[in-house]
């Protein structure tokens, strides 16, 4: 049985589905529709997850890609209470969300961003959202938001790693 | 009221990824559609051939517009735009089948098995193609591609140019522009048991999508439900298309008796959805030495596409706003709405605007050059001030005219004087750099809502609950812009309540009456203005009815610190107390309120009249460089000031700014919806630009707050505005750093306009 872990639980993927993006596996089978379906060629970042560690889109990335490797969504982000990853409290905090479409995708590459570089510059973070459209916000409470959760992440000593990763 | 929190009643559900969209939507027994395109730019004698895909595995069934039970044709206007064509087909958009199957990839393979025939039709590309005498005519009514023209006389400008001690004669031009929500139309329709079809889509305007879904099914409006749920972006964009989009799925739905979801391709959303008007405009400005602007004619024509949509509309607010901000005695104009076989246009945020702003603004900058007049001095002469008079003849006396202001705000914040003297035009080349330097900002006035050129009003119902909650429905739509936030920001500021016990409910259309579309920033003026209304009459219900418990007069009676207060503080009630006090006395505490814009003017003949009820006065300035070698173009800073009469929430009211300036900079620098013989040349953001984090440089929101009297909140709206004025000051600026005019969006310097 092919294994694929999702935010921390392992799923047995049919070898039937093995041929579907992990967008489509994540969507319509496992029913996680956060990750969000913007153009499905790889050019606007709303369906981005992160496979082990890093961040990836998932439009572009064939499932069996991600056989054996552990996925985190944005469903796998708030903490083992339900409390919001400090991520995305920071996204609430700075007024980051319009239409909240690319939002899924933006707090994903953020993570990613951070998993790498606790203090990054906000031309750092601009560069880590470039592959994110966002058609609403113009961007800028979005990298507010980045450069505000990883203060909040620094002073008060959080741990970045996504909630579902915390749990086990 | 809290001005500055960063309120948001979707933010929790939209951060964690259970926001539901339209496509999160699954229901047992649900099949997939997917359009078939006629694939023709222009055709007659249509004949869509099923038969194969009929046989393909999974496939439902296949409609056309044979099936159509009413009409295959609607629009908001003209009902000309086929939901489903047939016979003639008049651009590359155009869709002439549905296909119904078990799977969205059955559904994909058997659409493209439907076989497509035509004779095809000399299309019409241009303007002047379809201007030409003899030039093959698109729309289906009437006998002539120019669709529309507005006309706006106002004294005689042309005895006057020959006084002027400067003529300028200009042409502009502006590009097609997609709106490019990140989320594709979508619809799920659903046959409920009662027989009425059920709607939820990615929609802008559930009673448009209504009467489009009604229309195409031949049925009554109360057949169908439209349901309001998380939509991805709109600008304008999600009105016709996307509610076509709902309706071709409501029928699959009521054909097939199962729930229908019709997803659509970011390749299917960009050949089909309407798009922004492009703009051919031609000026004649006649100034005197001093820079007094004297004289005016103005010609612009609009390329409408294939289908009318909101043409009329959008060429309405040009001519009423034909020379931006500005006092001209003796001014004439023609806007024309051109038919031709491009993908047709319509709304997009700025809706006419952006187009002659992008003109007249650089006509100011150029003005002021050729007389070596200062563009700060240039404007401040000719801008309007509080009682002046518009180009429509328009008494500006209901509300502050804060024009100069919101400029002097901007230039302060930016350093304009000091960074206007280092341009790079007209500097010896600094050496060893290639960066040319400019600064140029831009002004504009916005009549707020839809002013003359539609009705305008607005309910709201305010239904008190037995625990002392509290619903709130407004028939304004939440688009992603936060309306539904500021609406329950309003309603706890006018009761005095905490805002934890507002709950804004999920409205439908057969919950609430046709409030109209929530457009041309008028969400937060007409929804705001309906929920005072609604709040007052309720505040009234309830005084009436507690006075006794509160031992005073009713009119004693006041709302704050989430309760309910009797004359000197003495006797107070929460909102658990006042509530249960109703229920006792059998009294249902309810509240509907309605508000109606104040009143406007318009003369067809002449362009004369008030407008519109309010504007909003904006200014935006810019800092960039110029690549001498590349022509590429960096921006550096941006600081934006709008008049919005009050600000109901900060952080949103930001958002909006900073997203609007970042949609002009695409329009600006980036974005071209450009044409092949008629078919679209982008079909996905490979080749469709948008700006991306990287391309923007850090901006300023500057906010002036002058409360308007018109809006019962004080506040006028935010959405256009911001949007619409970015592109010539960053034209300006390019000017300034390196003395090229560019007359044509989007803005492009070669190296060799720079040698
Ligand atoms: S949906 Fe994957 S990048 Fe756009
Ligand atoms: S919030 Fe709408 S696309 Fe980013």
């Amino acid at each position: 049985m092919n294994q694929i872990t999702i935010n921390g639980a392992p799923y047995g993927v049919a070898d039937d589905d093995l041929e579907l993006s992990l967008l489509e596996y994540l969507r319509e089978r496992r029913f996680l529709t956060g990750t969000k379906n913007g153009c499905e060629r790889g050019l606007c970042g709303s369906c981005t997850v992160i496979v082990d560690g890093k961040a990836l889109r998932s439009c572009r990335t064939p499932v069996e890609k991600a056989i054996g490797k552990s996925v985190v969504t944005i469903e796998g982000m708030e903490g083992p209470g339900g409390e919001p990853h400090p991520i995305q409290k920071a996204f609430m905090d700075a007024g980051a969300i319009q239409c909240g479409f690319c939002t899924p995708g933006m707090v994903m590459s953020a993570y990613a961003l951070l998993l790498r570089d606790p203090d990054p510059s906000r031309d750092e973070i601009r560069k880590a959202l470039k592959g994110n459209l966002c058609r609403c916000t113009g961007y800028q409470q979005i990298v507010d938001a980045v450069s505000l959760a990883a203060k909040v992440m620094r002073e008060q000593a959080l741990p970045v790693e996504a909630g579902c990763l915390r749990k086990r | 009221m809290r001005p500055n929190a960063a309120f948001r009643n979707d933010a929790r559900a939209k951060v964690t990824g259970r926001a539901t969209y339209a496509d999160d939507i699954s229901i047992a027994g649900m099949l997939h559609a997917a359009p078939v395109y006629a694939d023709y730019v222009s055709a007659r004698d249509l004949v869509v051939d099923a038969s194969e895909a009929l046989a393909s595995p999974g496939c439902v069934r296949v409609i056309t517009a044979a099936d159509v039970p009413g009409t295959a044709c609607y629009g908001q206007i003209e009902k000309d735009y086929p939901i489903f064509c047939s016979g003639r087909v008049r651009s590359y958009g155009d869709v002439c089948a549905l296909v119904v199957a078990e799977t969205r990839s059955a559904a994909k393979a058997a659409a493209a098995l439907v076989k497509v025939a035509a004779t095809p039709v000399k299309p019409v590309l241009t303007i002047d193609e379809a201007l030409e005498p003899g030039a093959p005519v698109v729309p289906s009514y009437g006998d002539t591609n120019v669709v529309t023209h507005h006309r706006l006389r106002h004294g005689d400008p042309d005895p006057v140019f020959e006084a002027c001690e400067l003529v300028l004669e200009e042409e502009f031009t502006t590009q097609a522009i997609e709106h490019a929500y990140m989320e594709p139309e979508t619809a799920v329709c659903v046959p409920r048991s009662d027989g009425v079809v059920e709607v939820y889509g990615s929609m802008q305007h559930p009673f448009s999508t209504r009467r489009f879904v009604a229309a195409l099914l031949g049925e009554p409006l109360s057949n169908v439900e439209v349901y309001t749920i998380a939509v991805g972006g709109g600008f304008g964009g999600k009105d016709d298309t996307a509610a076509a989009v709902c309706a071709r799925a409501a029928l699959a739905a009521r054909l097939t008796g199962r729930p229908v979801k019709l997803r659509y391709d970011r390749e299917w959303s960009f050949r089909e959805s309407y798009k922004r008007h492009p703009y051919r405009m031609r000026y004649k400005v006649g100034v005197s030495s001093e820079g007094r602007v004297l004289a005016v004619r103005a010609t612009m024509h609009a390329d409408s596409g294939a289908y009318l949509s909101v043409t009329p509309w959008v060429t309405w607010r040009s001519t009423a706003q034909c020379f931006g901000p500005y006092v001209v005695d003796d001014i004439h104009a023609d806007v024309y709405g051109v038919a031709t076989n491009n993908v047709f246009t319509g709304a997009m945020r700025g809706f006419g605007a952006p187009q002659v702003n992008f003109a007249v603004e650089q006509l100011m900058d150029m003005a002021a050059h050729e007389l070596k007049i200062h563009p700060l001095g240039m404007r401040r002469i000719n801008m309007v001030k509080q009682d002046s008079v518009t180009v429509t003849g328009q008494r500006l006396d209901g509300h502050v005219v804060s024009m100069e202001d919101v400029m002097n705000r901007v230039v302060h914040e930016i350093g304009y004087r000091k960074k206007y003297e280092h341009c790079s035009f007209g500097k010896p080349a600094a050496e060893g750099s290639d960066e040319l330097y400019g600064i140029g900002l831009a002004i504009s006035y916005r009549g707020a809502s839809l002013g003359a050129e539609g009705m305008d009003f607005c309910s709201c119902i305010i239904n008190g609950q037995y625990d002392g909650s509290i619903l709130l429905e407004t028939g304004i739509h939440e688009n992603g812009q936060g309306a539904e936030s500021a609406m329950t920001l309003i309603l706890a500021d006018e009761l005095g309540v905490d805002l934890g016990r507002v709950r804004y409910k999920r409205s439908s259309t057969s919950s609430i009456p046709d409030s109209g579309t929530t457009v041309a920033t008028r969400g937060t003026v007409m929804g705001g203005s309906a929920v005072v209304v609604a709040a007052g009459q309720y505040r009234d219900l309830l005084s009436r009815h507690l006075a006794d418990r509160l031992r005073c007069r009713p009119e004693d009676v006041t709302f704050h610190d989430d309760k309910i207060w009797g004359l000197n503080y003495e006797y107070s009630l929460t909102w658990e107390e006042a509530m249960r006090e109703l229920f006792l006395q059998r009294v249902t505490p309810y509240a509907f309120g309605t508000f109606q814009a104040p009143p406007v003017s318009w003369d067809d003949t002449t362009g004369q009249g008030d407008a519109y009820f309010t504007y909003v006065y904006s200014c935006q300035a810019v800092e960039l460089t110029v690549d001498r070698k590349t022509g590429k173009i960096r921006l550096l800073n941006v600081v934006a000031g709008h008049d919005i009469g009050k600000a109901v929430n900060r952080a949103l009211l930001l958002g909006q700014v900073y997203g609007g300036v970042t949609q002009g900079v695409g329009m600006a620098l980036m974005e071209d919806f450009a044409y092949e013989d008629g078919r679209p040349a982008c079909e996905n953001f490979d080749k469709y630009l948008l700006p991306r984090a990287t391309d923007l440089p850090e901006m300023t929101g500057v906010i002036i707050e002058n409360r308007d009297p018109n809006s019962l909140t004080g506040a006028k709206g935010i959405g256009e505005p911001a949007l619409e004025l970015i592109a010539p000051a960053i034209a300006n600026a390019v000017f300034n750093a390196t003395g090229v005019r560019c007359r044509d969006l989007p803005i492009r310097l070669r190296p060799e306009d720079l040698a």
